[in-house]
């Protein structure tokens, strides 16, 4: 059994946690979290981590803008954030484009689409 | 003084603070061509155009939504409801009789009567001059919003190897997004022996990449002649003095400032409002009015916020008060006759309250709302409100930080008991081992 500390990153409290694991690195009990989502996150935190990623891509086809905010729809695996990062970097969107937008339907084949962040045009 | 035309209010600067305090503004009656919105920048939204990560809005909308996202509803609203404004335009001054100069690429060189105006100008970062960080004066060295602006808006890297003085929200948010577009960020250093930014940015923008975060430590020298080459780090003791043999060269060609934030009151001061000295914001009352009758302020030109949610919600509060102000001539309501002031003192721990006085009228209000920052960290404390020698609410909280604003709500009984005391003043204190 080993107890690991984690900061959870739900919400602005950012809760404390302590997690003990089994010999497999399994999740054996969790405490410190004050409501259910910093159980979850602790949770999914040692087993699949993920981020939000928030960035940019290029923008073509407004007056004011030349880049448009994007994020990924839900969390994705924190180990492809680099990779996701290098096919942002290829995307060119052309406005008008409105928020919701998908600007990538499925990002490093995580089924997770990249949506536009800003009413552009 | 002369004007050329008239609007009922006017709102100067169309950030959060500025959009929601005209959306209320309308929804309590005043009509949406008698608001005129002056924005400086090219489009409505102020800051959170530049701040693409997510986390806003969880109190108003009860999720994270990014920073454009969050603007971009109450844009919607603003245009949907035809609220009137102006962007690419400046305003040079307000004068106590609420003559608003301004100029704009459509309208020209404009002075405008308001029947009220809201300041929502918002704040601006310190600067290394503020600092007197010693060495040369090379390029490379940016506020860290600057270069959130230059990455987020404008497509320009600000630099490869980036060293970060100052771990408050924006410097570690900067610190992930550095990296995250091909930068290495070498270290992050923190004057204080604690981080002013929230437990999780840590985890998710230092941890997450693993960025080193130095408290008490600080830049001494920033070294380059052209281009900035490296600083030296030196450690700080109790008294946040570099401790001599404890100096680190670091090569690096960017230096990152997220140094604080300060209240932007240029044209408050035209206007001869009293300002704060520790919030560096207009002294306000309960109605967010300044000392100059009809012009109110709220958001970060009043004090700087931790969440944007409660710009928003400060705003409405400005906002209702401006459309009331212009409604009942110049009164809150109708019984509102000069009753006196109770002022508002921070002590014990206690840095500043807003807003700084209450102004009486004949009945004691619904509700006082009181916010404040502590001066230190301290744990296991009581907040305690005092009026007239009594402890008029008390709540305990496991722990306060510089870096997390408070406040105290007051109801009814609550402020019929203040009231009551008959007092010229009221205290906010921390009372410690609870």
């Amino acid at each position: 059994m080993t107890t690991k500390t984690l900061t959870c990153i739900v919400c602005p409290v950012g809760c404390q946690l302590e997690v003990t694991l089994d010999e497999q690195g399994k999740v054996q009990n969790i405490t410190g979290n004050t409501c259910k989502r910093g159980y979850a996150y602790a949770e999914t935190e040692f087993t699949n981590p993920t981020r939000t990623l928030t960035s940019t891509v290029k923008l073509t086809g407004s007056d004011t803008d030349i880049l448009l905010p994007v994020r990924t729809a839900s969390p994705i695996p924190k180990g492809k954030l680099f990779e996701a990062m290098t096919v942002l970097n290829q995307i060119t969107v052309s406005a008008p484009v409105k928020i919701g937008d998908v600007v990538c339907a499925d990002l490093v084949g995580t089924g997770i689409p990249l949506v536009a962040c800003k009413n552009v045009g | 003084m002369d004007f050329d035309t008239q609007k009922k209010l006017v709102i100067v600067g169309g950030g959060p603070a500025g959009l929601a305090a005209a959306l209320e503004a309308n929804r309590q009656g005043i009509a949406p061509d008698d608001i005129l919105i002056i924005e400086r920048d090219r489009e409505l939204g102020g800051i959170l155009n530049q701040c693409i990560h997510a986390g806003f809005g969880l109190h108003m909308f009860g999720e994270e939504l990014s920073g454009p996202e969050y603007s971009g509803r109450f844009i919607e609203d603003v245009k949907k409801a035809g609220i009137g404004y102006v962007t690419n335009s400046m305003v040079l001054s307000v004068s106590d009789d609420r003559i608003v100069t301004f100029v704009s690429p459509e309208m020209g060189f404009v002075r405008m009567k308001a029947g009220a105006v809201v300041l929502c100008t918002g704040c601006r970062e310190r600067t290394r001059g503020a600092l007197n960080i010693p060495g040369t004066r090379p390029a490379g060295i940016y506020s860290a919003g600057t270069a959130q602006r230059f990455v987020n808006m404008e497509g320009y890297m600000p630099g490869k190897k980036v060293v970060i003085l100052g771990s408050g929200d924006i410097g570690l948010i900067m610190a992930r997004r550095m990296t995250l577009e091909g930068a290495k960020v070498l270290r992050v250093c923190e004057l204080m022996p604690y981080s002013g930014g929230l437990a999780r940015n840590i985890a998710q923008c230092l941890d997450d990449f693993g960025i080193p975060l130095y408290l008490s430590h600080t830049v001494t020298e920033i070294r380059g002649t052209e281009r900035v080459e490296g600083v030296t780090i030196s450690k700080v003791d109790e008294n946040r003095r570099p401790i001599p043999g404890t100096e680190e060269y670091v090569e690096c060609d960017t230096l990152l400032l997220s140094v604080g934030l300060i209240p932007e009151n240029e044209v408050a001061k035209s206007a001869g409002i009293q300002l704060d000295r520790v919030t560096g914001g207009a002294v306000v009352n309960q109605y967010n009015e300044t000392s100059v009758p009809g012009i109110f302020a709220c958001g970060n030109t009043l004090h700087v916020h931790d969440l944007v949610d409660f710009v928003t919600k400060e705003a409405y509060m400005a906002g209702a008060s401006a459309a009331k102000f212009v409604q009942n001539g110049g009164k809150f309501g109708e019984d509102d006759k000069d009753c006196g002031e109770i002022s508002c003192r921070a002590t014990g721990g206690v840095r500043y309250i807003v807003p700084q006085k209450i102004v009486k009228s004949t009945k004691a209000p619904e509700e006082l709302k009181f916010f404040f920052r502590v001066d230190n960290i301290y744990k296991k404390v009581k907040i305690e409100l005092r009026c007239g020698g009594e402890t008029i609410k008390s709540v305990s909280k496991r722990s306060v930080a510089p870096g997390e604003m408070e406040s105290l709500v007051l109801n009814a009984a609550d402020c019929a008991k203040v009231y009551d005391k008959n007092a010229g003043e009221l205290e906010i204190t921390l009372v410690q081992n609870a």
